[in-house]
């Protein structure tokens, strides 16, 4: 371990971006961001649209280099897409292969990874089981609800035994009672596996009710605005950690945030 | 076969009647006509004697094999092309210059180059085909969905692997409506190359009929060439109902 592979609370860092600066097609996209994600915890990202969130999921992903600065994974700069880094996309419909059943597409995960092909099975089985579709396995996509497409997604993503899970507004097009579910589904599968999440989504209570820590970012070019601790006991609930006062003031200094944050462009 | 269906069949079947009864009635000895059931009687002694089954088995090999060479070259330059966009504004011009030409505008080239026999025709239906496939593969290969190939780089699938478990399968159903098309038109291209020049053959055989003044084989072969291309045809459909009712129902639900 290095010592950038440290952070100032002494607790072990995965990423750290230091001074990174995206411009795609001439536009400065991010701008001067330095944030620091600690081993296991679940990060949430939020801001007004056209902030560059998404982008900064896909920098972390390896999907784009910086133009400016680093991203470094364990110390390591981020070039290029790592097998133990896991994007899901909130277009699960579009992510997922419609000419195979859910084993098939959990077990794209696993010929790209170069599992033999006698584990594979048992692996498949268990992704499946953690998302709750392990009846469905013969089923294809197409024959799926959108938050079972959604948990077929996460399940590839679990077969590649993540260090970090990305998550770019997994739930945003799902119905209420679909995305609370998945939302706990989400804080069970980082109790169990102990991967650090970061989690970019729109809806502030959202990111409140599951993350250690919340960043918003201000637009134009995006940048990071403000960085919460949520000091929310675990396990959380629908019900009970929504109506603690400290997530309320959360949600109000967040609210803030944004609001004032759309005002300045 | 419904009703519905069966009504198609009652004109032509009239007109056929009608053109026997006229033959019949009024005997006239033509070059060019033969009543329809002596038509049918020479193309079943045809058959009897093997003639008609030789002939069709030229024109078969010309078109099947013809397809082969002409859609696999069609299919490996497609997917390259529509993969690598460098590589496709290299042959652009080279394949937009060639693709208009007519097949069998190229037959004295042809003939020049492989003289008569099968290399002739292979040669010019795989023309045919190849860019058939070319064409469509390409578009079919540019217009899979941006987000899986995203998926693909994300997974760190090697490149092979990202064209045999995403690329193909992805334009699979579009390749097959290609493979299809071309399938017809090689059926077409080894007949015309065969009437046109090349002694064997489907095509030959009916223009050796002809110039010996023998309409009713003519017309049998005619009515033979009729019933392969409807079979070539059926055969095709149904290999593409069975492999990809699946995948077309999925494509439609999108």
């Amino acid at each position: 371990m290095t010592d950038s592979a440290m952070n100032s609370a002494g607790r072990q860092s995965l990423y750290e971006f230091r001074d990174v600066g995206l411009t795609l097609g001439g536009k400065l996209i991010l701008n001067g961001i330095e944030i620091t994600v600690r081993k296991g915890e679940i990060l949430c990202i939020v801001g007004a649209s056209g902030c560059g969130k998404t982008t900064l999921l896909r920098l972390a992903g390896g999907l784009y280099r910086p133009s400016q600065g680093s991203v470094l994974f364990d110390g390591a700069p981020m070039t290029m897409p790592r097998q133990d880094v896991a994007i899901i996309f909130q277009d699960y419909g579009r992510a997922l292969l419609p000419w195979r059943t859910a084993t098939g597409n959990v077990a794209l995960a696993l010929e790209a990874a170069k599992v033999p092909a006698a584990e594979r099975k048992g692996r498949i089985e268990a992704s499946l089981a953690k998302v709750g579709l392990a009846d469905h396995a013969d089923k294809y996509p197409t024959e799926m609800s959108g938050g079972m497409q959604q948990r077929l997604q996460i399940a590839r993503c679990l077969a590649q035994e993540p260090q970090a899970l990305l998550m770019d507004e997994p739930f945003g097009a799902l119905d209420a009672m679909t995305r609370q579910s998945l939302q706990d589904e989400t804080l069970a599968l980082h109790a169990d596996s102990g991967a650090t999440i970061i989690f970019v989504t729109h809806d502030l209570e959202e990111a409140i009710y599951l993350g250690d820590r919340v960043i918003g970012l201000l637009p134009h070019p995006g940048r990071v605005g403000i960085e919460i601790d949520v000091h929310l006991p675990r396990p959380r609930s629908q019900l009970a950690t929504r109506e603690e006062p400290e997530f309320l003031r959360l949600r109000r200094e967040l609210f803030d945030f944004i609001e004032k944050s759309e005002g300045h462009r | 076969m419904s009703s519905d269906r069966l009504k198609g069949l009652i004109l032509p079947a009239l007109a056929v009647l009608a053109f026997e009864i006229w033959l019949r009635a009024f005997p006239i000895a033509s070059d060019a006509l033969a009543p329809p059931s002596a038509a049918v009687m020479a193309l079943a002694q045809g058959l009897a004697d093997g003639s008609v089954l030789l002939a069709t088995r030229d024109t078969l090999l010309g078109a099947i094999i013809g397809l082969g060479i002409g859609s696999s070259i069609g299919l490996l330059l497609g997917v390259l092309t529509g993969l690598l966009p460098p590589l496709d504004r290299l042959l652009e011009v080279s394949i937009e210059s060639i693709r208009p030409i007519p097949s069998v505008a190229l037959l004295p080239i042809g003939l020049m180059v492989f003289g008569f026999g099968y290399a002739l025709e292979f040669s010019i239906v795989a023309k045919t085909c190849l860019f058939a496939t070319l064409i469509l593969t390409r578009s079919a290969v540019r217009g899979v969905e941006p987000r899986l190939m995203e998926v693909a780089r994300a997974l760190r699938l090697s490149p092979f692997a990202r064209v045999t478990k995403i690329v193909l399968p992805a334009a699979l159903p579009q390749i097959f409506v290609a493979f299809r098309l071309a399938a017809g038109a090689a059926l077409i291209v080894a007949v015309t190359v065969e009437i046109t020049i090349n002694p064997q053959g489907l095509g030959h055989a009916m223009m050796t009929a002809q110039q010996a003044l023998r309409p009713d084989v003519m017309l049998g072969y005619l009515l033979w060439i009729g019933i392969v291309g409807f079979l070539w045809n059926a055969a095709l459909l149904l290999a593409q109902r069975h492999l990809f009712g699946r995948a077309a129902v999925s494509e439609a639900m999108r």
